[in-house]
C-alpha cells in the first residue's frame, strides 16, 4: 500500500510538484478533504482557508504551466499558529480578546513561506497568548492528541503539533517560548525545532516573552524541518534582533554520518523527576546514536533547577508588557460597559484575557515593580547568565547535548489545569533552551506501553541547527522507528 | 527671609529625522491626523521596532555640542504605564544608561558668564496626540506624532532664576540649530520645556521640596511659570506652609501655575530593558566621525567672527544668533564687501526688512552677493547711503541686483563738479532773496538751497561735492 499524501513529507510533496506529477491544487484538495475527515475529531485547525489555499495552490500550478521555477516548498500544505500575524483570515493568539482582529500585515515568516511557494490551509490552535503547555487554555477549542483523543498535543503549539500528526498538513508553524514547539512536537511524536534565538525573525509574532520567543517549524520528518528551515532563517530587517549569519542549505546537513560526534547527556536531567518509561526511551535513543558512532560524555548544568523560576521571572516580566497593548482602544475586544478610560482599561482586560494570562501578567507586573526589580527580575537576569555559562562549558565537551524532551507522556484533559505549578513543569527540559537562546530539536524516540508518543531532546551550540538536524537525522534512519500513523487514522 | 530657587530643566527635542525613530513613517507636522502611520507606530500586534541610525547620529552630535561623554553600550528600555496616547502602552526609552551624559553648556547672564550642568541627554520615542474637544464629546488620538524621535535633555538644579533658565533654553535652541537637528519650533511641540523648581532660604545646602512645571509652550511662557512659581513658593513658605511635591500646568491666559497631579499618585514606570532591540554601540570612530562632522558652534563662532571682521561684540553676537545669518553675513563678506559697513547693513536694515516681512534670513531674495555689491556701490561714491536704502528696500521685494535697479531708474549719483556747478548757479540764480539772506550770515539758508539742488538733481547729487560746490559759489 503506497503512502496517501496526507502522509508524505514535505519534500516528497514538493519533488512531486515541481515533477508535475500532481499539482499543487490536487495536493490542497486532498488535504482540506483530509481536514474535513479528521479535524471533527482532532480539533487542530481554528480557521481554514478554503478558497484562499486553492487560489494561492493555483498561483503555483500556472507557474509551473508557464515553465517558471518552483520554490522550495512547492504545493506543500502549511497550517500557521493562530499567534502569526496573517493579512487572511484573523490573528487571534486564541485569546477572547483578539476573537476578531484582523492583521494589517503579514509576518516575515509567512511572507517567506508564500515566496517558497507553500499553501497555507489556515490556522491551528494554541494556548492562549502561547501562555501554557497543553493547549486547554485556548479560548476556543480543545486540541486532542491523534494519538489519544482523551489526552492533551502538549502545547503552547499543540495544534501545530496535533495538525501534522494527524496529516491534515505536512508543515505547521509553530512558536517557541519555553519549549512551545518541542513539547508538543513530543507528545504528539512529530519533529519540532525551535532555531537560535536570532535565526528566524520574529516580525509578525505576537509577542509573549521577546528575549524567549522563537519562531520554528512542526514536521513528521527531519529532513522536512531542515528543508523549511532553509526558508524560515535569515537576516530581516524589520527585526533588529535577528542576526545577519548566512543560511547553509541545512538538508546538506543531513548526511547520515555522526562519526565521532559527541553527545552529552547532562546528568541533572536523568533523575527522578524523568518518568519511568520515558527515560527508558530517551537511554534506547542515546544507545542508537551510539551505534551511530557518537561518542558519550557526560555534563553538568549545575544552575538547571533555577531554570523553572528564572524563565517565569523573565517571561512574565515580559509578557506584562508585551500583552500591555491589548487595552481595547484600538483594536480587538472593548468591554461594552465601561463609562472611562481606566475602567474600560480593568473591564477589558479582566474580561478579554483568561485566567492563565491574567496570572502572568499580575506576576511580571509584580518582578518588575519598584522595590522587587532587584531581588526578582535582576536576579533572574544573573541566574539566566549562569546558565548560558554551565550550556557554554558543556559544549566544550560535546557537540551536542541530548537529553528528554517532556517528563511525561501525554496526559489527559483537566489533569494538569488546576494546578499551574505542576503544569510549569512540563516545561522543565526545554526550558533552558530558550534561556541560553540556543537551537533545540524534539525528535519522536518510540511508544510508550499506553501507545504514546515519546520524545528526544538536542541542542546545540549557538547558530550550529546544521549538527543537530545532522544527529537528529541520523537518529531518525537509525532507529527504525517510525511511529506510523495515529490511530486517529 | 531670603530665598534662593534652585532651578533644573528637563527639555525634550524633537529630531528632524526624515523618518519616526522606529519605523520608517514620514515625521511631517502638518499632516492629516492618521495618515503617518504604520502597523509598527500604531503598536499593531507581531510588530517590532528597529532603531533609526539617524536619530543616534544626531542625538551624539548633540552630546558632544554640550560636552557630554558619549556611552561607548548603551540600550533603550521599556517604560510601562498606561494611556490611550502611548500605542503600546510603553514608552520605548532610556533610563539607567543614556547615551550622552555628564556635560555642560556655558551661557552668560547680564554679562556674566555661568556654567550649566548637563546630566544626560537620552533617546526616546514621542507619544500620540489626544485630543478631547470632538463633536458629540468624543475624543480622538492622532498617532502622526506617535514615534517621532525625541531627545530629552537633562540639567542639574544648576539654575537660579527665571533669567538664567531663559539664557539656557536660548543658548540651547541656538546649539540644536546650529546643529540642525531640531527646528526648535516650540509652538508645534518640538521643543518642549520642563522645569523643575524648588527655593530654600539663601545659603541653605539642602534643596527644598521641588515642583514639576509641565506644558509651557513658549520662552517667555517659561520665564514666566518660573517666576511665578518662585514666588508662590516663597509665600507659601513664608506663611508657613509647605510646598508640595507635585506637577504643576502653565495657564498662560491668567499667568499662574495649577495643580496637576500629585507625586505621590506618581507611576511606577517598571523599567526594564527593551528585548526587541539590541544594545546601543557607538564606538570610538563613530564618535569621530559625529566629531568631525559637527558645525563651529555658536561661542566659537561669536569669537571668531568678532576678531576676524573686527566687529564689536554685540554685532558678533547679533550675526551668529543664528546660523543662517553668520553663514549669510560671511557670504556678504566673502564677495568683498566692507566686514563692518556689510554687518550694519545685515543687522539694521536687512534685519528690519526681514522682521517687517516676518520673512527668515533664508527666505531672503537679496543675494549675499548682491548685498555686498550694494555696499560697494556706496563706497565708491556711486550711490548714497540714502539711495541705497530704497534700492535694499526694492532688492528685497524684486531680487534684482542694486546695480540693475541703479541702471533700471538712473540713479546715478552726480558727482561731477562741472555738471553739479552748472546746476548750482542755476538754483542760485532762481532764488536771490536766499543768496542775499546768507551772504548777510544768516547760515541756515543754505540747508534749504541744498534742498533745492537736491530737488533738481531728483536726490542724486553727491551731498560731499554739492556742499563743497554750494559754498565755493555762494562766497562773495
Amino acid at each position: 500500500m503506497t503512502t496517501p499524501w496526507h502522509y508524505k513529507s514535505a519534500m516528497e510533496i514538493r519533488n512531486a510538484v515541481r515533477n508535475r506529477a500532481v499539482t499543487a491544487t490536487e495536493i490542497t484538495e486532498h488535504h482540506l478533504d483530509r481536514i474535513a475527515e479528521v479535524d471533527g475529531r482532532v480539533d487542530a485547525f481554528t480557521q481554514i482557508w478554503r478558497d484562499e489555499a486553492l487560489a494561492q495552490a493555483a498561483a503555483v500550478d500556472e507557474k509551473a504551466r508557464q515553465g517558471r521555477e518552483l520554490g522550495p516548498l512547492a504545493g506543500v500544505p502549511v497550517g500557521l499558529k493562530e499567534l502569526l500575524a496573517t493579512r487572511s483570515g484573523k490573528t487571534t493568539c486564541a485569546s477572547k480578546i483578539l476573537e476578531n482582529y484582523r492583521s494589517p500585515y503579514d509576518a516575515t515568516v509567512v511572507r517567506k513561506l508564500a515566496a517558497a511557494d507553500a499553501v497555507f490551509l489556515g490556522k491551528v490552535n494554541m494556548d492562549e497568548f502561547a501562555m501554557g503547555s497543553s493547549t486547554e487554555r485556548s479560548t476556543i477549542k480543545t486540541t486532542k492528541n491523534p494519538w489519544n483523543l482523551k489526552c492533551v498535543p502538549g502545547g503552547s503549539s499543540g495544534g501545530s503539533a496535533a495538525a501534522v500528526t494527524a496529516g491534515e498538513c505536512a508543515v505547521s508553524l509553530g512558536s517557541d517560548t519555553g519549549g512551545s514547539i518541542r513539547q508538543p512536537a513530543c507528545l504528539c511524536g512529530c519533529v519540532g525545532i525551535k532555531p537560535t534565538y536570532g535565526r528566524v525573525s520574529r516580525y509578525g509574532l505576537v509577542a509573549f516573552a521577546s528575549s524567549l520567543d522563537q519562531i520554528g517549524p512542526l514536521t513528521r520528518t527531519v529532513e522536512d524541518a531542515a528543508l523549511t528551515l532553509n526558508t524560515l532563517c535569515g537576516r530581516d530587517p524589520m527585526d533588529a534582533t535577528s542576526a545577519d549569519l548566512p543560511v547553509p542549505d541545512f538538508t546538506k546537513a543531513l548526511t547520515g554520518d555522526i562519526k565521532g560526534l559527541r553527545v552529552g547527556l547532562p546528568r541533572e536531567y536523568f533523575t527522578d523527576a524523568l518518568g519511568a518509561e520515558m527515560r527508558e526511551k530517551v537511554e534506547a535513543a542515546v544507545d542508537v546514536l551510539r551505534r551511530g558512532g557518537a561518542e558519550i560524555v557526560s555534563v553538568s548544568f549545575p544552575h538547571a533547577q533555577y531554570a523553572i523560576a528564572v524563565y517565569y521571572i523573565i517571561c512574565t516580566a515580559e509578557a506584562s508588557a508585551n500583552l500591555a497593548r491589548f487595552d481595547g482602544v484600538r483594536y480587538g475586544f472593548r468591554h461594552p460597559a465601561a463609562k472611562s478610560v481606566e475602567e474600560m482599561y480593568v473591564l477589558t482586560k479582566s474580561e478579554g484575557f483568561g485566567p492563565e494570562v491574567r496570572r502572568r501578567i499580575l506576576l511580571g507586573t509584580y518582578v518588575l515593580s519598584s522595590g522587587y526589580y532587584d531581588a526578582y527580575y535582576l536576579k533572574a537576569q544573573k541566574v539566566r547568565r549562569l546558565i548560558k555559562r554551565d550550556f557554554d562549558e558543556a559544549f566544550e565537551k560535546c557537540d551536542v547535548i541530548a537529553g528528554p524532551t517532556s517528563p511525561i507522556p501525554s496526559f489527559e484533559f483537566g489533569s494538569k489545569t488546576d494546578n499551574p505549578m505542576e503544569m510549569y513543569l512540563a516545561d522543565i527540559y526545554t526550558i533552558s533552551v530558550n534561556l541560553a537562546t540556543l537551537p533545540g530539536i524534539s525528535i519522536p524516540c518510540g511508544l510508550t506501553a499506553s501507545g504514546l508518543p515519546a520524545g528526544l531532546q538536542m541542542m546545540a551550540r549557538p547558530f550550529d541547527e546544521e549538527t543537530l538536524l545532522r544527529a537528529a537525522h541520523c537518529h531518525e534512519r537509525m532507529s527504525g522507528i517510525t511511529l506510523g500513523p495515529p490511530p486517529i487514522a | 527671609m531670603e530665598f534662593e530657587a534652585v532651578i533644573g530643566m528637563e527639555v525634550h527635542v524633537e529630531i528632524n529625522s526624515r523618518s519616526k525613530v522606529f519605523c520608517a513613517c514620514a515625521t511631517d507636522f502638518h499632516a492629516p491626523p492618521n495618515t503617518n502611520v504604520c502597523p509598527i507606530c500604531l503598536g499593531m500586534p507581531g510588530t517590532l521596532p528597529v532603531l533609526n541610525v539617524d536619530m543616534v547620529d544626531k542625538s551624539v552630535a548633540v552630546g558632544l555640542a554640550l560636552n557630554c561623554a558619549i556611552s561607548r553600550w548603551s540600550k533603550m528600555d521599556r517604560k510601562n504605564y498606561f494611556y490611550p496616547d502611548l500605542a503600546k502602552n510603553y514608552q520605548i526609552s532610556q533610563y539607567d544608561l543614556p547615551l550622552c551624559h555628564g556635560g555642560w553648556l556655558d551661557i552668560e547672564v547680564d554679562g556674566a558668564p555661568r556654567r550649566i550642568g548637563i546630566t544626560r541627554a537620552h533617546m526616546e520615542e514621542d507619544t500620540a496626540r489626544n485630543t478631547h474637544t470632538l463633536a458629540g464629546g468624543q475624543s480622538g488620538v492622532d498617532f502622526n506624532r506617535c514615534g517621532l524621535p525625541l531627545l530629552e535633555i537633562v540639567t542639574e538644579p544648576d539654575i537660579r532664576s527665571a533669567k538664567e533658565a531663559h539664557a539656557y533654553l536660548t543658548a540651547l535652541k541656538q546649539i540644536l540649530q546650529y546643529l540642525g537637528v531640531s527646528d526648535c519650533n516650540m509652538e508645534e511641540g518640538s521643543l518642549r520645556a520642563e522645569a523643575n523648581i524648588s527655593i530654600r532660604p539663601t545659603g541653605q545646602e539642602a534643596f527644598g521640596t521641588k515642583t514639576e512645571v509641565k506644558n509651557v509652550a513658549s520662552f517667555s511662557g517659561v520665564f514666566k511659570a518660573i517666576d511665578y512659581e518662585i514666588s508662590r513658593q516663597a509665600q507659601v513658605l513664608r506663611s508657613g506652609g509647605k510646598v508640595i511635591q507635585e506637577t504643576r500646568g502653565w495657564d498662560a491666559d491668567r499667568g499662574v501655575t495649577f495643580s496637576q497631579r500629585l507625586k505621590e499618585s506618581a507611576h511606577d514606570y517598571r523599567y526594564f530593558p527593551e528585548p526587541d532591540l539590541v544594545p546601543i554601540v557607538v564606538d570610538e570612530a563613530w564618535e569621530q566621525r559625529i566629531r568631525e562632522s559637527l558645525p563651529e558652534l555658536p561661542i566659537a563662532r561669536k569669537a571668531r567672527v568678532e576678531s576676524q571682521y573686527g566687529l564689536s561684540a554685540y554685532d558678533a553676537g547679533v550675526i551668529t544668533m543664528t546660523r543662517a545669518l553668520a553663514d549669510y553675513y560671511e557670504a556678504v563678506a566673502a564677495a568683498g564687501a566692507d566686514p563692518k559697513k556689510a554687518a550694519n547693513w545685515l543687522t539694521v536694515e536687512l534685519q528690519a526688512l526681514l522682521t517687517d516681512s516676518k520673512q527668515e534670513i533664508t527666505e531672503c531674495r537679496v543675494a549675499p552677493a548682491a548685498l555686498a555689491e550694494l555696499v560697494a556701490l556706496i563706497e565708491s561714491g556711486d550711490i548714497s547711503g540714502k539711495m541705497a536704502k530704497d534700492i535694499l528696500g526694492d532688492m528685497f521685494i524684486t531680487g534684482k541686483t542694486a546695480r540693475a535697479i541703479v541702471a533700471e531708474k538712473g540713479l546715478v549719483q552726480i558727482s561731477d563738479s562741472g555738471e553739479l556747478a552748472e546746476i548750482i548757479r542755476r538754483v542760485l540764480a532762481e532764488n536771490p532773496a536766499q543768496v542775499e539772506q546768507y551772504r548777510a550770515g544768516k547760515e541756515k539758508v543754505l540747508g534749504f538751497l541744498v534742498g533745492q539742488v537736491m530737488r533738481a538733481t531728483q536726490g542724486k547729487a553727491n551731498p560731499q561735492i554739492l556742499n563743497d560746490l554750494l559754498r565755493d559759489e555762494l562766497a562773495p
